[in-house]
């Protein structure tokens, strides 16, 4: 029989070297095509008397096989809970197939029955339903290189390895070790894998296979462990076991811990590793696929897979770039003003593989950012993750300046001077003096609209909006700001530039404070407000914390300083005139900034107190005393939502009025800007998973109860009675 | 409906729940059998006259196993038509074991039972039956469980009881027990417990350390801080819980916390024709039972609730009570339930408690529930009220009264 995903060439041994090559795919991937034939492939080995084992290697040089199509996954077409199991128990029960030969579990244990040997030769990467295939062999043999990435991380997209990844790891490593690697979803080298008993061998890169077919030649009569007698769990398993029963409690602590319990896929994986680790192989793997239907039958595989994944990846390569420009050659970029932000950008640059000239104005400032990157590089170093000469060669990158005409030649010039726009004309002039004509000019701002500070440029086509976060070299987003007469090109070299640098890239609209700032000072100032209100201090932080926010809303309040927020405040007010709409905060950051000195860590306290080395002690006490607790505090669930709701609802309105022009990029730069629960997709895909009618419902109620901030957009309200949903499969 | 009276208690004295205590050597079925044949021994029964047995067990496996009653009963010389259960209930075992033989005599199913407990630490340790559905994530993740020594910090901490107050409480425990000794307060009940050769090997409570005070206890170093701050971080997942906690305060270790100690203990209860027909006394009648669940998270504040709902049950209220019992788990669940309650120290755990003198799981609530008959019978009182905090979040009362 012929494949297409496949080829089968048998030796004179016997033995079959099935070569695994899915077309029109640069890396093996369990597609539609696959899945489909690997049955019946599974069937002829049995069958065919020629072939008395087998080795699989994969036919790309890019690795083995790295797991399923997500694309696939998203778009199951299951109708019924029942038809989705019977599609995530087709993989699973066929690699069994594999495993057992076709023979029932009570025949290989009683020896009456032998599976006809499978190894795999592992040339590269395996992850996901790539290791689940390899784990499926009776042998594993593995190329020596370090480099290469054994592991299983579904968890990362929601899901849980059902190809019988949670059975096999952990009757092959220990409950404790697949535990781990499950749940975290981080993959292991050829050298650990070995130690955790992963794979059989490590060898050079060129005898994997010959070991692999040496080990089938020598078998000819296979059995998984698990199917001869006298198994043993390696480190024990079963509610018995004393050293399994702290196992099972620690790790659902500890995973508690960590996901707030917030993630059905660490859940079920802890699941599988409990019911799975006390249950014969068949029924453990029936058990892993129902777990896995109940995953990808829920709302969170599916907004996961849709944010982080799919559409993560279309942004990281540049969606959204305008057609019809030719991809620029970036090789040299100035970057203006050494401070903070100006460091961390020259960072991030020359990680990129860009030189970079960093001006600022005199030499001892600009040297700033030269010490910024070697401090970051000598302690990459120093944790053996760079050598002395790649440190030489990142620092050789970078040239400090106070000189404009070093500009000359650049590629590209990226601003992050101080925020006013004064001192942003004044560079904007002297930089634009000396630069070619076709460069582009992105100014780095959190707060001054583009449009604006194009009005200082004479080429306001080629002038843009970037907005980096901080600290530029952890943070994962990159907000893109065309302003009103940004042309094509400026928009495309910033993706161009943002691919180098690997962000997330979202384009928003010029308006104050982006979209980033529009949602996140909203949530932060409803958290104020529930302070004023007497609400525990320790119960908003807690609340935010177990609704899955990195940092609860005023420890960044603390960090970002209540000071800025009196100046935003001050600011908005001058701006604003008459116009201006108390937002009710005003007596309590007149409090806290003017009256008590409370201004936020960097001042030695805000809402919490700080030792002199600036570590949090504790919340702050005497915030009682100037607003006492409420009794009865408010109920969790009600802080959740109002934490909860007033991001969706600032996020629904930056949609509403186009801040965002998609769903895709205000999920993206919720979860990446400000650490939005990833979970969730994202506030879009919570508000569809909410459902919008629901979700309008309870911001009207929030409306009603606590002020006309929680109030949806007339969009939304449309969009409820419609009955749709922003994402077309919710 | 029919009454149901205490006729009886009798207890072992408590050994060290280590291999160098005293009852070590004895099998759990030993130690149980001399304590069911002293009910036997002590009342003038033949042994065929008490018709059921209920004995509590928080770990029935192994030796511990196979409703081991049933096995004492036999072993004990009680006539084969002495039938038994096997209890558990956790830490309430022994006295749901003693509600449950009540339970019986007052509908009517039997006229005379034995209720106690066994719990042999020693020889099956805690957590030998596997810990059940507690492992299970499903219902982790569902409830978040933590294990007790984490709820009675976080009852510590929700109620700001400082290592002081708990200290001090364990200081008390310590000093009224001694006295409790000293004053031959327990000697109606214990039992002395022979070995394999007649020989008595333990006649008192051996886990007490009366030289115990403040300086002795501050030395002690937190049991539940590493569990509960570092691996696997309990109390991340209690403050999931209990949001309103900003900082878990971490004051309990071995000096301030039950004993893990051997023992067993049997209430003989009967109705009223029972101890016609035998020529028992009664001391003392069940006055009300009631076990309830509560918040499974800090879990050990059933007994504020268990004891209110016995209260309401026989229409008395907490003014009623003349002496108070409550099984001494964790030093903050006794000053919770004293606050909680309104009830004050010199009421409370008189003659000490499990602080002092050990906690043998299964066995413990028959234990309190007889520590407390002879209190009110030295000190001339009426009425007690007998409770335990319980895992997984339970409470259990009794309250008897004294029969004149």
């Amino acid at each position: 029989m012929t494949y297409e995903t496949l080829s089968i060439d048998i030796d004179s041994d016997g033995i079959a070297l099935v070569t695994i090559d899915v077309p029109g795919k640069p890396m093996n991937v369990w597609d539609d095509a696959l899945m489909e034939e690997f049955p019946k492939f599974v069937d002829e080995f049995i069958s065919n008397d020629d072939i008395k084992g087998a080795v699989l290697v994969s036919g790309k040089k890019s690795g083995f096989l790295a797991g399923a199509d997500l694309n696939m996954l998203g778009s199951s077409e299951a109708q019924t809970t029942k038809e989705a199991f019977e599609m995530a128990w087709g993989l699973n029960a066929n690699l069994r197939r594999m495993e057992t030969g076709g023979h029932s579990a009570k025949d290989l244990l009683k020896g009456k029955a032998h599976a006809k040997p499978v190894a795999c030769a592992l040339h590269g990467l395996a992850l996901g339903g790539g290791l689940e295939l390899a784990l499926a062999c009776h042998y594993r043999v593995c190329s020596d290189n370090p480099k290469i990435q054994l592991g299983l991380p579904e968890v990362q997209v929601g899901l849980l390895p059902g190809g019988g990844g949670t059975q096999r790891l952990p009757r092959l490593a220990g409950l404790q070790a697949a535990g781990m690697a499950i749940m975290m979803g981080q993959p292991m080298n050829p050298q650990t894998a070995l130690a955790q008993n992963v794979v059989n061998e490590v060898v050079p890169h060129d005898e994997v296979i010959d070991k692999a077919k040496a080990w089938v030649k020598a078998n000819p009569k296979a059995a998984a462990p698990w199917d001869k007698k006298g198994f043993k769990f390696p480190g024990g398993a079963g509610s018995m076991d004393p050293r399994a029963v702290p196992l099972y409690m620690g790790s659902s602590a500890l995973a508690l811990k960590q996901s707030k319990g917030n993630y059905e896929a660490v859940k079920a994986i802890l699941s599988c590793l409990y019911e799975g680790s006390m249950l014969p192989m068949d029924t453990a793997l029936r058990v892993e696929s129902k777990y896995f239907t109940k995953l990808l039958s829920g709302p969170q595989a599916k907004n996961m897979i849709r944010t982080l994944f799919i559409n993560k990846q279309a942004a990281d390569k540049g969606a959204g770039r305008p057609e019809g420009i030719p991809p620029s050659d970036i090789k040299t970029v100035g970057v203006l003003g050494a401070g903070l932000m100006g460091s961390g950008i020259t960072h991030v640059t020359a990680k990129g593989g860009m030189d970079v000239i960093v001006l600022d104005r005199n030499m001892e400032e600009a040297q700033k950012a030269v010490d910024y990157s070697q401090k970051i590089m000598d302690k990459r170093k120093a944790r053996g993750k760079a050598t002395q000469e790649k440190v030489d060669a990142f620092m050789a990158r970078i040239k400090p300046t106070d000189n404009y005409d070093d500009l000359k030649d650049v590629d590209l010039i990226i601003e992050a001077v101080f925020e006013r726009p004064d001192v942003k004309a004044d560079v904007i002039k002297k930089t634009e003096a000396v630069i070619r004509d076709d460069v582009i000019f992105a100014s780095n701002t959190s707060t001054l609209p583009i449009t604006g500070l194009a009005k200082n440029s004479q080429r306001p086509k080629q002038f843009i909006g970037m907005h980096f976060f901080s600290p530029v070299e952890k943070m994962p987003l990159l907000e893109i700001i065309p302003g009103e007469e940004s042309g094509d090109k400026a928009l495309a070299v910033a993706l161009d530039y943002n691919k180098k640098i690997r962000k997330t890239p979202i384009v928003v609209k010029d308006v104050r404070g982006f979209f980033t700032n529009r949602v996140f000072p909203p949530y932060a100032n409803e958290a104020a407000m529930m302070v004023t209100e007497g609400v525990s201090m320790a119960l908003i932080e807690n609340v935010a914390a177990s609704m899955g926010m990195p940092i609860g809303p005023l420890a960044v309040v603390d960090e970002t300083t209540l000071q800025l927020g009196y100046d935003v405040m001050q600011s908005t007010k001058e701006e604003m005139g008459d116009d201006y709409k108390p937002t009710g905060m005003e007596d309590f950051f007149e409090l806290m900034v003017k009256k008590i000195d409370r201004r936020g860590r960097r001042f030695g306290g805000g809402f919490y107190e700080y030792d002199s080395d600036g570590n949090k002690v504790g919340l702050w006490k005497g915030m009682t005393d100037h607003y006492p607790l409420a009794d009865p505090q408010p109920d969790p669930q009600e802080v959740r939502q109002r934490l909860m709701y007033i991001q969706l609802i600032a996020t629904a309105q930056c949609y509403d009025e186009g801040v965002v022009s998609d769903p895709q990029s205000a999920d993206l730069g919720a979860i990446f800007g400000w650490g939005f629960p990833p979970y969730t997709g994202g506030p879009m895909s919570e508000i569809d998973t909410i459902g919008v009618e629901n979700f309008v419902r309870e911001a009207d109620r929030l409306a009603q109860q606590y002020g006309e901030r929680f109030k949806p957009p007339m969009s939304f309200r449309e969009k409820a009675d419609a009955g749709e949903s922003f994402y077309k499969a919710a | 409906m029919t009454e149901a009276f205490i006729y009886d208690a009798v207890r072992s004295p408590r050994g060290k729940g280590r291999s160098d205590g005293s009852l070590h050597e004895i099998t759990a079925l030993d130690l149980a059998s001399q304590v069911l044949a002293s009910v036997n021994d002590r009342n003038g029964l033949e042994g065929n006259e008490v018709e059921d047995v209920a004995f509590g067990c928080v770990a029935p496996v192994g030796e511990q196993g196979a409703v081991i009653s049933r096995s004492a009963v036999l072993k004990a010389g009680y006539a084969e038509t002495t039938s038994a259960i096997q209890v558990n209930r956790f830490c309430g075992s022994g006295l749901e074991a003693v509600n449950l033989a009540a339970a019986k005599v007052k509908a009517g199913e039997t006229d005379l039972a034995v209720g106690g407990g066994i719990e042999s630490m020693s020889r099956v340790p805690m957590g030998s039956d596997g810990m059940g559905g507690m492992a299970d994530p499903t219902l982790v993740f569902q409830e978040y469980f933590v294990p007790q020594g984490i709820s009675a910090d976080l009852i510590a901490t929700k109620y700001g009881y400082s290592r002081d107050d708990v200290d001090a409480y364990a200081v008390e425990s310590q000093k009224r027990a001694k006295t409790a000794w000293d004053e031959n307060r327990f000697a109606k009940s214990i039992l002395p417990i022979k070995d394999v050769i007649g020989e008595t090997i333990l006649d008192h409570d051996e886990f007490m350390r009366p030289e115990t005070n403040m300086q002795s206890l501050g030395a002690l170093n937190p049991s539940f801080q590493g569990m509960g701050e570092q691996m696997p971080g309990f109390n991340d997942v209690a403050i999931l819980k209990h949001p309103d906690v900003e900082k878990m305060n971490h004051v309990h270790h071995a000096g301030n916390s039950s004993g893990i100690v051997d023992g067993s203990a049997a209430v003989l209860v009967g109705n009223e024709l029972a101890g016609e027909k035998y020529g028992l006394k009664p001391r003392a009648r069940i006055v009300s039972m009631a076990a309830i669940g509560s918040e499974p998270t800090i879990m050990l504040t059933g007994p504020e609730f268990a004891a209110q709902k016995a209260l309401d049950r026989a229409g008395m209220t907490k003014n009623d009570i003349d002496v108070w019992e409550l099984n001494e788990a964790f030093a903050a669940v006794v000053l919770r339930f004293m606050e909680a309650m309104d009830v004050d120290h010199s009421d409370m755990n008189v003659n000490g408690g499990a602080i002092a003198m050990g906690h043998p799981l299964g066995a413990t609530g028959a234990m309190i529930l007889g520590t407390v008959l002879d209190e009110l019978e030295r000190s001339n009182k009426q009425t007690a009220l007998s409770t335990l905090c319980i895992g997984g979040g339970m409470g259990i009362a009794t309250i008897i009264e004294r029969v004149n």
